[in-house]
């Protein structure tokens, strides 16, 4: 027995390391027919690091004051060693982020991962994008540039929206009756380890209820229902060490590939991922034209617009912009086909998510655009195309005419 | 193994959400295009000599210190003796001689602070501004802009460009104006715009210094991401010879 | 389905240039982290040398200017400063100054560039207080002896006008003089000695 193993048998006297490797890596047994579009639960998890160490080392340098936030990032940029490369690392990161998320949620919707007995991993990864929104809400008010400042005054004021609790609510988030130091300060707790702590633990969940169950696949079917009778090993199963860890280190080359691509050549990336206005310091007395936010915002932007003032009030488009989002959670009830992946469903699932995915983008390029009354019905059609992905779901994936299911997994 | 699709993908979104930004852009002025070259380091310091010259008067650019532009080939003395302007040591920012209240007063805003202009506005917006001044006596410096309407800052380089006016043509319904120069400066029109140029250049710089070495560094890496896939792909083809 | 024999060599290799490369890439992502915790330009800036007109310094008297955030003292010694240096030799610890505490060209009788003008970095080197500057010979409290110099309050460390230390102190070795030239006559810039303009 050599030091090596002997060391590792210490270890698991008195720690589940040997059993836990197994358990989750070198005997966990994956579909082998995962494609391109299960690269992205792992890149997601890259994203979560890269994020964490690029922030921490800015946060060695950044202040939370208002008076210095804008000056110690432009201090970050040009004084500090390699400060503008970590600094682009995490500004492409975020956006990243929600690009790998999107993609990876997408998987997920074509092949009825959230079915059962998965629901709770997607119920765990809708809460993970929801705390991945309120850090990206927050972490964007951190340079007090114009947007920055604008961005975050416009979704607060959403909450002065709320009948009777609303204003009260807003003084309480803002910790001010404008949008100030406190803000800015609270902000930056919660952005740097509220919501790192929650989202750590959010995906450690997600990953451990995922391999409870064991991992869905393009087909749909359920690879456990064909087990080896000797070594009760899932026929279609393969190790995920080694197999899918390899495979994994060629997506995170390519996804690297195309991530430096970004912050080396085009960080800016015409004003989506660093926005122009955003280079102007924060002035409350000077309201921009265009106030928009991020891309990754834009699509439920839209549809909050979309909806007109009743009696005076925004609160049915923050309603409606709430709903949005919320209604994803509901999809393993909603859905009530009688196969999970889009491979055997009929035409009907097919138009569905194709006006899903066209309503989405859509309303994403809109929410940039100023609102006029063109664009303003344009918002209103596709909201309503996006709500119709998922208000009739129960009705038409019933009606829909599926194909025969395999037994075993193809290509 | 389908990465040409998440290319694709990302292409097709890339353009999609290119459209918005560009459609922002403009606000309906023509903006003409900044012939302006990072790797010329001449330009560069004549800009930053006209900068320092004329606009750090009134304006800051505070996130920026002088010892900086030996990136653009100036030596610690060459910065000490030609470029030096409210501040005694070369490791410091390029601070304001004017105070920030009495430059309010004076101009009705407080003049910003360029380090970052060339970020916010852009390089083309800067080139026509800096090219845009004309006398306009409605106004209280005496100057308006054809790309920054009412603007309180007025045409400091007028010495150089000479004095335009806008000329107003009436053609049945139809209204157009252009620039006509009144009164002759120390240059002549190209000369000008060579020299906003040059500024304007400076700006791009002065913007983000470090841009010239992160595409440097950014083809390097490239090139080894590239070596890295290849090595990488030919792990994952061998061990998935095992699967069928 | 054909079952190939698993060429475990070609594995081993394969496994071994994709550790190297990865090594590379992570050492190299590894690098601007690092380098990120170095003193930054303003860290740099603030540190820079520090330059003293020491024309209005009257003989005797002593200038206490910052460099670094440290007190760097600038004295002008009297002739009778100067004289009495050598008297002192025995009861110092270190009165060649051999100790690296200054650069080559102050390791001499007067552990300077100019004579009468000392410049030395103001903290004890016992345990980082700032001595007082006692130029007057042979006060009460320090007895008959003393001839000018430096007394630390904390501990009663004792350096002459040197800088050099009193054995019998609790301090070890002569203060720092720091690294410095002459621009002119009258104009010193303390903490940069480079050759040349």
């Amino acid at each position: 027995m050599n030091s090596l193993t002997k060391m590792v048998g210490w270890i698991d006297e008195r720690f589940p390391l040997t059993s836990n490797w197994k358990a989750h890596l070198s005997e966990y047994y994956a579909p082998k027919n995962f494609n391109f579009w299960y690269f992205f639960g792992s890149l997601a998890m890259l994203v979560l690091v890269l994020q964490i160490v690029t922030g921490i080392f800015l946060t060695m340098h950044y202040k939370p004051d208002v008076n210095m936030a804008f000056a110690s990032v432009e201090y970050i940029m040009r004084d500090v060693s390699w400060g503008w490369l970590i600094r682009y690392m995490h500004s492409t990161g975020a956006s990243a982020f929600f690009v790998v998320v999107y993609l990876h949620m997408m998987r997920g919707l074509m092949y009825g991962s959230y079915r059962k007995p998965r629901e709770l991993i997607w119920i765990f990864g809708m809460l993970i994008y929801l705390a991945l929104m309120a850090e990206a809400f927050m972490g964007y008010l951190l340079p007090w540039g114009q947007m920055s400042f604008w961005g975050a005054q416009v979704i607060i004021n959403l909450f002065t929206a709320i009948p009777f609790v609303g204003p009260d609510l807003s003084v309480w988030i803002r910790g001010d009756y404008v949008i100030g130091d406190a803000t800015l300060n609270r902000f930056f707790a919660f952005h740097v380890i509220a919501v790192p702590l929650v989202l750590v633990g959010l995906v450690a969940a997600h990953i451990i209820a995922l391999h409870e169950v064991g991992s869905n696949n393009p087909d749909g079917i359920e690879i456990k229902k064909n087990k080896d009778p000797v070594t009760h090993i899932p026929l279609d199963g393969i190790p995920f060490h080694p197999y899918y860890s390899v495979k994994d280190i060629v997506g995170v080359v390519v996804f690297l590939m195309v991530f430096s691509a970004i912050v080396f050549f085009a960080p800016d990336m015409g004003g989506n991922f660093l926005e122009y206005n955003n280079f102007v310091p924060a002035d409350p007395f000077k309201t921009p034209e265009h106030i928009a936010p991020v891309w990754y915002f834009t699509p439920f932007y839209a549809i909050l617009r979309a909806v007109p003032p009743l009696f005076g009030s925004q609160f049915p488009g923050v309603v409606a912009m709430g709903v949005a989002v919320m209604i994803l959670f509901f999809l393993p009830w909603l859905d009530r086909g009688n196969v999970k992946s889009i491979r055997y469903r009929g035409t009907v699932y097919k138009v569905a998510l194709a006006l899903f995915v066209f309503s989405f983008i859509g309303l994403g390029v809109l929410g940039v655009l100023p609102s006029t009354p063109l664009y303003t019905i344009f918002s209103q059609i596709l909201s309503l195309v996006y709500f119709a992905f998922f208000f009739p779901m129960p009705w038409y994936t019933k009606i829909d005419k599926t194909k025969p299911v395999p037994e075993r997994v193809t290509g | 193994m389908g990465f040409v699709n998440m290319n694709t993908i990302k292409k097709l979104l890339l353009l999609v959400l290119a459209a918005p930004a560009v459609a922002m852009a403009s606000s309906g002025v023509h903006l003409d295009k900044a012939p302006y070259d990072l790797n010329d380091k001449a330009s560069l310091q004549r800009g930053a000599k006209t900068f320092v010259n004329y606009c750090l008067n009134c304006h800051s650019a505070s996130y920026m210190r002088y010892n900086r532009l030996k990136d653009i080939g100036l030596t610690d003395d060459q910065i000490k003796e030609n470029l030096l302007f409210a501040a005694e040591k070369v490791g410091e920012p390029m601070d304001v001689a004017m105070s920030k209240k009495d430059a309010k007063v004076f101009f009705g805003a407080t003049p910003p602070d360029l380090t970052v202009i060339a970020r916010s506005r852009g390089a083309d917006w800067l080139y026509t501004y800096l090219r845009g001044f004309y006398r306009d006596d409605t106004r209280p410096t005496g100057w308006n802009n054809t790309v920054f309407d009412k603007v309180g800052m007025p045409h400091v380089l007028y010495g150089m460009q000479g004095e335009q006016v806008m000329h107003v043509e009436k053609q049945g319904e139809h209204e157009t104006s252009h620039l006509v120069m009144a009164k002759a400066g120390t240059m002549t029109t190209p000369e000008y715009d060579a020299a906003t140029a040059d500024l304007v250049n400076y700006l791009v710089y002065m913007g983000e210094p470090a841009q010239q070495t992160r595409m440097r560094l950014g083809v390097i890496v490239l090139l080894f991401l590239g070596i890295f896939f290849v090595v990488a792909y030919y792990l994952k083809k061998e061990f998935w010879k095992d699967i069928h | 389905m054909s079952k190939k024999e698993v060429d475990r060599s070609k594995r081993r290799f394969l496994i071994a240039d994709t550790t190297a490369v990865g090594g590379v890439a992570a050492v190299g992502a590894a690098v601007p982290f690092v380098m990120s915790m170095l003193p930054s330009e303003r860290a740099k800036a603030a540190g820079a040398p520090v330059e003293v007109d020491i024309g209005k310094i009257e003989p005797g008297m002593m200038l206490n200017v910052e460099w670094q955030g440290k007190p760097v003292w600038v004295v002008n010694r009297t002739k009778a400063m100067l004289d009495a240096l050598s008297k002192n030799d025995a009861k110092l610890v270190d009165p060649k100054a051999e100790a690296p505490q200054q650069p080559e060209y102050c390791q001499n009788a007067t552990r300077s560039i100019k004579p009468e003008i000392l410049v030395a970095v103001g903290i004890c080197t016992h345990l980082g207080c700032s001595p007082t500057y006692r130029p007057e010979m042979g006060p009460a409290d320090l007895g008959p002896d003393w001839a000018g110099g430096f007394f630390c309050p904390c501990h009663g460390s004792r350096f002459d006008m040197a800088a050099r230390v009193f054995a019998g102190a609790p301090a070890p070795t002569n203060l720092v003089i720091p690294k410095h030239k002459y621009l002119s006559d009258s104009r010193l810039l303390i903490g940069d000695d480079s050759k040349g303009a």
